[in-house]
């Protein structure tokens, strides 16, 4: 045959390798977010409510990156929303009783956060495990025995605590809460630059490892709208969080218990919390490892078909039991985010958290069938849900009709979804 | 005789009340090619995944090199370089074809993450010898055609350097020049010593690629000949009838 196939010219979006799910869904929140600013006249975007927004995502968002692996490995974790107030009660009671009077160790010492967090992450992993164990090993379904996790767990902790509000919480610990540990500008702008300084970085380093392996590269034109467009993003979003100013009143204070005074037209900013340097940690981390380790490569293909990966030498059962552990520790972390931002544990603490979790999973693609699912997919799905929610309230919109409406777009947003995988002839 | 490569002895296994598999004791040396046959639910599949650590026997005992083996799962398999080509194919449809063929076994850098330039590359060299056809690397492979996929999981099974090498149908979706050239390729891996099990419906294929051949009827071993002394009549003979060939049994 004398005609060579062409080769079939590509689609800027081809071009610039973009996902595109990924893309309908920052659309998806961009539109969200210009809308809630118009309806609330410019109120939505605020430094601050951005702030606000961001430290109300990030407990659901944690557990989100964990979702995405017991989802994709087919399974399903109900019991998320009631571990988490068990490792909160747990570490609450270290710091208010078991530390202090049964260990000696004085109230405000430097030593009770990092004990009672240890602790409350290990409680997590151990019980994420033995859930694990049992539908691993025993073959239980997950579903139920999350099910059932889900009554143990809401009631471990009200039996532990009698239902008490406990509090406050150690002054190390509550760093984690959002206004209370924030990085400050200058700590904060430096990271962003780190950050950038990565991105690029990680995207040359890509470029030269296809280059060595002799795999067609982009144009490098599109590398460098890439570049500019994760930097712009970066630098943006700290942007806005340092220059929402810390209340006067609120500073006032601050210096009044280090016992000075403020001096005059003093001002600062909050920066990046530091439960969102949290959550960026964990997003990487757990991105890594769905992307670039055994144990994630193990956990997608056991979802794309256990058997294979079984008769491949996987050992799924060990795998599930990781999977849930992992789920576990990150649940226990919320759970150290969630507390901290109230400054005690309450009784009601993680109460719907595993709906929440499931949907930010599902509205960010992972698919209940198994194999499918990003971790960047499921924090964005985390923070779409939270400014439906936040944006609703802002507007206006009253309890039960914001719920309504949340429940309607998890649904929508799933049937998008399928029409999506059909278009683009993915099976499952 | 020398030890036999694969001595399988008297194997039982049974799935509720079917007798998969009744008291079936089959061999293999190095070098060899025993080509497994018998009707559709003969027993073949369930024969060889015996060996392969998918299933544990009820009965039974298996040797390798002369050496009572334990494989219990498909781990302990691999380690004595037992590789399987599944009638299913066993393929992550979610992964690309890289992604399977390391599946289990991943090439990583030093820092222990995985190495996905390598794989690939070491795909692309495999692929380029078993299918030279074969382009699509950065799909998943439930986006590739039947033969594509049995071609992966050829590539897979024969990437590791295999002792023993068990192929269940390897060649029913493949085209006429890709089935070439997988009996190019058995004729290649029997002359470098490793021991071939070929399950094949296709008898044309058994008579020209096989030193024996097992057959295999509800279950239950017919017997097993050197092909060089029996006929094709004989071999369906054994297939169809279940009778012994009027050729001496080997
Ligand atoms: N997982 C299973 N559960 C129950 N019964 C099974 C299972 N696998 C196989 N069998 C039964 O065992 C018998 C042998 O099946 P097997 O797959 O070994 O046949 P085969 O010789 O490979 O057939 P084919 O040529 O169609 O591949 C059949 O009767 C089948 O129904
Ligand atoms: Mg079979």
């Amino acid at each position: 045959m004398s005609d060579t196939p062409e080769a079939p010219r590509k689609s800027l979006m081809q071009t610039l390798e973009l996902d595109t799910r990924l893309l309908g869904m920052i659309g998806a929140f961009i539109v969200l977010s210009i809308a809630f600013n118009l309806l609330t006249d410019g109120r939505f975007l605020t430094p601050r409510n951005v702030f606000n927004l961001t430290i109300q995502t990030v407990s659901v968002a944690i557990m989100s990156t964990g979702m995405v692996f017991v989802i994709v490995t087919r399974n399903i974790d109900l019991s998320v929303g009631a571990l988490l107030a068990t490792c909160s009660a747990v570490m609450a009671m270290m710091q208010t009783q078991i530390l202090p009077d049964m260990l000696g160790i004085p109230l405000g010492s430097p030593l009770i956060a990092p004990i009672a967090i240890v602790a409350g992450l290990a409680v997590g992993a151990l019980i994420g495990a033995f859930q694990g164990y049992m539908i691993g090993y025993l073959t239980i379904p997950a579903f139920i025995v999350t099910l059932g996790g889900l009554l143990v767990w809401r009631n471990t902790a009200w039996y532990m605590t009698r239902g008490q509000t406990i509090g406050p919480l150690d002054k190390a610990f509550q760093i984690f809460g959002g206004t209370n540990g924030t990085l400050g500008v200058f700590w904060s702008w430096l990271l962003a630059g780190l950050a950038v300084a990565f991105a690029l970085y990680g995207l040359w380093s890509s470029r030269r490892a296809k280059r060595a392996h002799g795999f067609p590269v982009k144009p490098l034109w599109a590398e460098f709208t890439m570049a500019g467009i994760i930097a712009a993003a970066i630098l943006g979003f700290v942007g806005t969080l340092n220059a929402y100013q810390i209340p006067t009143r609120r500073l006032a204070r601050l210096f009044e218990t280090r016992g000075e005074v403020m001096p005059e037209g003093y001002t600062e900013a909050y920066g990046l919390p530091v439960s969102v340097l949290v959550l960026i940690m964990v997003a990487i981390l757990m991105t890594v490892i769905a992307t670039r380790t055994r144990l994630g490569r193990y956990i997608f293909a056991t979802g794309g078909n256990p058997d294979a990966a079984e008769l491949s030498g996987i050992n799924t059962r060990m795998l599930t039991v990781k999977v849930f552990a992992l789920m576990g520790a990150l649940t226990a972390l919320s759970a150290v985010i969630a507390s901290a931002r109230l400054t005690n544990h309450s009784n009601d603490i993680g109460v719907l958290d595993e709906l929440r979790v499931i949907a930010a999973a599902v509205i960010g693609g992972t698919a209940l069938s198994g194999g499918f699912g990003t971790i960047r997919g499921a924090i964005l799905g985390a923070l779409i849900m939270q400014s439906l929610q936040s944006g609703m309230a802002m507007v206006g919109v009253d309890a039960p009709l914001q719920n309504i409406v949340v429940g309607g777009v998890l649904v929508l947003a799933v049937w998008v979804d399928i029409l999506y995988r059909k278009k683009t002839g993915e099976r499952l | 005789m020398t030890t036999p490569l694969v001595d399988m002895r008297d194997i039982s296994l049974a799935f509720g009340g079917v007798k998969a598999v009744d008291n079936v004791s089959v061999d293999l040396h190095a070098g060899e090619v025993v080509g497994l046959l018998g009707h559709n639910g003969a027993g073949k599949s369930t024969l060889i995944k015996v060996l392969s650590g998918a299933y544990r026997a009820d009965a039974g005992e298996i040797f390798i090199d002369g050496q009572k083996a334990t494989i219990e799962n498909p781990r302990d398999a691999r380690k004595y370089n037992v590789e399987t080509i599944y009638q299913t194919l066993a393929l992550a449809d979610n992964l690309d074809a890289a992604s399977n063929l390391f599946l289990g076994r991943e090439l990583t850098t030093r820092s222990g993450l995985l190495d996905e330039g390598r794989m690939e590359a070491e795909a692309r060299k495999i692929m380029a010898r078993l299918n030279p056809n074969f382009e699509n690397f950065a799909a998943p492979v439930s986006a590739l055609s039947g033969g594509q996929r049995q071609s992966v999981a050829i590539a897979r099974a024969v990437y590791f350097n295999a002792r023993i090498l068990i192929m269940d149908e390897p060649t029913a979706a493949l085209g006429p020049q890709e089935t070439r050239m997988v009996a190019e390729l058995i004729t290649q891996l029997k002359s470098e010593g490793i021991g071939i099990f070929l399950i094949s419906h296709d008898i044309h294929d058994v008579m020209t690629l096989c030193d024996r051949a097992s057959v295999m009827k509800n279950g239950k071993l017919v017997g097993s000949v050197n092909v060089d002394e029996v006929t094709d009549d004989d071999l369906l003979g054994m297939i169809i009838l279940g009778k012994q060939p009027g050729a001496k049994p080997a």
